[in-house]
């Protein structure tokens, strides 16, 4: 038995059965995601302080043009199968291929620094004051101050500032990965070597200080707990990198039995890669949304 | 799917006769649409029966709070242990059925019966096509299916139980509740998710694409226009719920925010979390695709209505292009009424205006759709079987749940009647002697095709007449319930109400006790409705061996697709090509030979 | 590639009949498209280069940095969707299906953020009228 316009359009619709269905997919999708970046608006126009700058702008241009010579590539690839070339086909898809791991490898290493990234909360405003010198020096509520200014959007400035500055980010001694004050006072800890992040406008370190976790109130990786903030970077860009590695598989597919399908029915093969590529280039079309969104705004 | 075979179905079919595929393939893991479409029908049959007894145990535990429940406490006691100690519902069990009652109800009974096993089953036979569009994702549409809904079941036995927070999971309550019930939920709930998306993406595709010629848009049978509006709400109502569904994940397991406003005070403690997240954002998220849910459960059985109405009349459905358009109407409006849901969550008066005309103004194609169904029996010969019985019994049941929802959608009275016996009374209505009622005439009217028998007529009018009148003692009484104010999710049924002290009959309203009696009295009538399933379940096995057989092809002489094929249907559907010629209810014609003619009958040659 | 095509180098007729529902994978129309992927790419670069110096420049209205990145992203969307998506150029089917998307997509954004954000007007604290 054979589905009637599995390959040949249907004359009325002028589409064949996959085109239709990637799309019916692909609207889905948009409902899906949809779905999150209203989540996200909604959560920001809400929220009283929102950070700001707090994943590196270079690194993530660096992954958009990535994913966007991905988009070309792919296209590229469909336009040589249907120009039949092959050879040419092979090539264009592994470059695909490549950019989808590349991508997704830059994700893991930008993730990983975010996993052993600290910011911690002391127990009130004077105790803050106290590491925020140790740290920074004499001017060392200024050099705090200025810190946490950049680093969120503030819907009120001041009255914001008041109520939070009692925070400081850095990395805890043997980065470790997703400590909470929870587990590391199970762990018979009584205080920690912090390395706070640089002063802005410079990239020194400054030394290490010792933390009494008796002083601190909340510690936390950048991690979703962290912030609604973190929490929504990480769910859309997460499940954002499930789409890149899903597409990435079918796309690798698609290239190990390119010689089989090209023999058979070059027709349908040229169909299958132009449905992958409809899929990948909406993943890129997600990304050209998500890079301002997470990265600049 | 070989590119280069014959589309002749006759040598399409031969040709599989050659090979024997296998019990596995053929049962298991087959990709044709008929045995996807049993599996579909069969698994949530028996999620039907299973929801259907949690609710006999809360409906025993309302009657009697604080005693064992008989029979089956010891049961439950030995399977779930403490909660159920000494046969005795705690008031979580008590929680965790209810969640699951609906949630099982809803997802892994109503939905796939009525959509899946149904469409599945039907729509290709009736639009003239081999198979749906894709078969091997129709596959995956059903493993998904099966796999969330082992998740779901093995949730009871997990420590702590199954989600206690109601099928409409609201957070922060979800996301606090210790036990890991909930996070099994939410992984269930994507796995069903997902396997209605490629359900609705293949039901798309396989009306727009394998129509068979002359199968124009206003040929295709009323049930197929349904099954397409409804696969559009599942492919876009759908998603939004998931990324609910996928927050609340990271909220439980990860630990974040979203739905957790700042300053979460949990038992007196504040609750360790960053704050900043917003409980409304589920509510919205989830009603988005709650309500128009509700017309993916209410709209296929309109469609099996509609089906076994216009064979059982021998006419034509009245106002076939008003119920089209009606249908559609409905699909697109359902998304725009959810918040009607949230008229307490202190919505200010322009919006909540808003979701009140909406609201009010979906009913108008509701109505639509169900007086030309009325209008349909009017003059008709109508055969009293038993499909048609049920058919008939939906018209009034349905009649009852919609109107009864008016009050509901106005935010006026909804203040008053929100979160009580009355809204389960309305719902039910709509769904129990509604769609379910629909989906059993669904049953015994294509029960001939799919095995070659008829089901008892005896057993049959038993199950419609125990069941008609058992579903009115069960849900009549929880109207006025909930007009006296009855919450509906206290696990005591209302024991601890000051006003259920007899000391204080008298002194505020005597009513109130009667009021609080009458669990008894619908407990007592949800027996007689199990009782009355008896019969049902007897009949669905004992006929597929002893029941009658069909004399031909055709039984009920009805005209669309699926009666012109071989009984049951082979692999591909069709032994002859089919063109079509007509309209899909065209019974009693004047001047033709029969008094029906089916879709793919030419037109007789003019007389001399 | 398509069978129908092989012999369609030559004059445009040949293929006539089906070049309505085939325009944009024939051979020669392929061929001129390849020079818009790239050009495409590159604009698709450029945009991101624009937006990433926007930020760099510092507007200092907040809901002017926005506007401008949502825009440039939208045009940029628009062209990854019209031009690698062949969405400039596709079946009729498929705009309504997409049209009906994007109309529940801004219903479920918009009526959300309105629902939100209208409070009653008549809030009682601490039980008097605010």
């Amino acid at each position: 038995m054979e589905i009637p316009h599995a390959v040949k359009p249907r004359p009325d619709t002028g589409l064949y059965n996959a085109k239709l269905g990637i799309w019916l997919f692909l609207a889905s999708e948009v409902m899906l995601f949809g779905g999150l970046f209203s989540a996200y608006i909604l959560l920001r126009v809400s929220s009283d302080l929102w950070p700001h700058g707090m994943v590196s702008i270079p690194v993530g241009t660096f992954n958009t043009f990535v994913l966007i010579a991905s988009s070309v590539t792919v296209v590229m690839s469909w336009a040589s199968l249907k120009l039949g070339k092959l050879a040419d086909f092979k090539k264009y898809m592994a470059l695909t291929i490549l950019c989808a791991l590349g991508f997704l490898s830059v994700k893991s290493f930008e993730y990983y620094a975010k996993f052993t990234h600290y910011d911690v909360w002391f127990k009130d405003q004077a105790t803050a004051q106290k590491y925020f010198t140790a740290a920074y020096g004499e001017k060392g509520e200024e050099a705090a101050r200025k810190l946490f200014v950049e680093r969120f959007h503030l819907q009120n400035t001041k009255a914001t500032y008041d109520a939070n500055q009692v925070q400081i980010a850095g990395h805890i001694e043997g980065n470790p990965l997703f400590a909470t004050l929870k587990k590391l006072t199970s762990a018979k800890k009584d205080t920690i070597q912090f390395t706070p992040d640089a002063p802005s406008g410079t990239h020194e370190h400054p030394k290490a200080i010792e933390v009494k976790l008796s002083d601190v109130h909340r510690l936390s990786a950048y991690v979703p707990a962290h912030s609604t903030y973190f929490a929504i970077y990480f769910t859309i860009t997460a499940l954002h990198g499930l789409h890149v590695l899903g597409g990435a598989i079918v796309l690798t597919y698609f290239l190990l039995t390119s010689d089989k399908w090209w023999k058979k029915n070059p027709e349908q093969l040229a169909n299958r890669v132009e449905v992958g590529g409809l899929f990948w280039h909406f993943v890129d079309l997600v990304w050209i949304f998500l890079f301002p969104i997470i990265y600049l705004l | 799917m070989q590119a280069t075979t014959t589309t002749h179905p006759q040598a399409a079919h031969s040709h599989e006769e050659h090979h024997d595929p296998g019990f596995l393939r053929s049962y298991v893991f087959s990709t044709d649409h008929k045995v996807i479409g049993i599996q579909y029908g069969f698994t949530a049959l028996v999620f039907l029966m299973f929801g259907f007894l949690l609710m006999i145990c809360m409906r025993a535990q309302l009657a009697k709070p604080g005693e064992a429940i008989p029979i089956v406490g010891k049961l439950l006691e030995s399977l779930l242990g403490d909660v159920a100690k000494g046969g005795v519902m705690s008031p979580d069990l008590y929680n965790a059925f209810g969640a699951m009652h609906g949630t099982i109800m809803v997802f892994l009974a109503i939905v796939p019966l009525a959509f899946a096993a149904f469409g599945n089953y039907v729509v290709p036979l009736q639009i003239g096509a081999v198979d749906m569009a894709f078969p091997r994702v129709n596959m995956a549409s059903y493993q998904c299916f099966a796999v969330g809904g082992v998740i779901m079941f093995v949730s009871f036995f997990i420590p702590g139980g199954a989600a206690q927070a109601g099928w409409t999971s609201y957070s922060p309550l979800a996301t606090i509740i210790p036990t890991q019930g909930q996070t099994f939920w939410i992984i269930g709930m994507v796995f069903l998710i997902t396997s209605s998306l490629l359900g609705a993406v293949n039901f798309i595709a396989t009306v727009i694409q394998l129509r068979a010629p002359g199968m124009t848009w206003m040929r295709m049978p009323f049930f197929v226009w349904v099954q397409f509006v409804t696969a559009f709400i599942l492919l876009l109502a759908f998603p939004p719920l998931e990324a609910a569904g996928i927050l609340q994940l990271v909220d439980k397991v990860f630990g974040s925010s979203f739905f957790l406003p700042t300053g979460l005070v949990i038992s007196g403690k504040p609750y360790d979390i960053s704050g900043g997240g917003s409980p409304l954002l589920w509510q919205h998220l989830f009603w988005f695709l709650g309500h128009p849910e509700v017309y993916v459960l209410i709209l296929p059985a309109m469609g099996v209505v509609g089906e076994v109405v216009a064979c059982n009349t021998r006419k034509p459905l009245w106002g076939y292009k008003s119920l089209v358009y009606s249908v559609l109407a409905v699909g697109f409006i359902s998304f725009i009424v959810w918040a009607h849901h949230m008229y307490l969550t202190g919505m200010g008066t322009k919006i909540s205006t808003f979701f009140q005309t909406t609201t009010m103004i979906i009913s108008i194609p509701s109505v639509i759709i169900l007086t030309c169904l009325f209008m349909s029996l009017w003059g008709g010969s109508i055969r009293f079987n038993t499909p048609m019985l049920f058919a008939l019994a939906f018209l009034p049941m349905f009649g009852i749940g919609g109107l009864t929802g008016l009050p509901l959608g106005f935010n006026f009275s909804d203040l008053h009647l929100h979160d009580s016996y009355y809204v389960i009374a309305h719902f039910h209505y709509v769904v129990a002697p509604g769609t379910i009622f629909a989906l059993f005439a669904g049953v015994y009217f294509w029960y001939p095709k799919m095995t070659g028998r008829y089901m008892s007529e005896t057993l049959g009018k038993i199950h419609f007449w125990g069941s008609l009148i058992a579903m009115n003692l069960v849900f009549m009484p929880m109207f006025f319930q909930g007009l006296y104010g009855m919450s509906r999710r206290m696990s005591d049924g209302g024991a601890t109400y000051a006003l259920a002290n007899p000391a204080n009959e008298g002194v505020v309203t005597a009513l109130t006790s009667t009021v609080i009696k009458l669990n008894v009295f619908v407990t007592h009538a949800a027996v007689l409705l199990l009782i009355a399933q008896v019969p049902f379940v007897i009949n669905v096995f004992m006929s597929m061996f002893n029941g009658k057989k069909v004399e031909n092809d055709n039984p009920w002489d009805a005209t669309t697709l699926d009666w012109q094929t071989p009984t049951p249907p082979p692999h591909g559907n069709f032994t002859k090509e089919i063109v079509v010629y007509r309209g899909p209810y065209e019974y009693s014609v004047p001047g033709h030979p029969t008094d029906f003619s089916p879709q793919n009958m030419p037109d007789p040659k003019p007389a001399k | 590639m398509s069978h129908d095509h092989s012999h369609s180098h030559g004059p445009g007729e040949v293929c006539a009949h089906d070049h309505a529902h085939d325009d944009h994978s024939s051979p020669e129309a392929i061929q001129r498209t390849i020079k818009k992927y790239f050009m495409v790419g590159g604009v698709l670069f450029g945009g991101t280069v624009l937006t990433v110096a926007m930020y760099y420049i510092h507007i200092p209205s907040v809901a002017a940095t926005i506007a401008i990145a949502l825009l440039i992203a939208s045009v940029k969307a628009a062209f990854v969707a019209g031009v690698f998506m062949h969405l400039s150029d596709e079946r009729k089917m498929i705009y309504g299906i997409l049209v009906c998307t994007v109309f529940f997509l801004v219903g479920l954004m918009g009526l959300t953020l309105w629902a939100m954000n209208d409070f009653p007007s008549f809030t009682i604290v601490d039980g008097k009228p605010a």
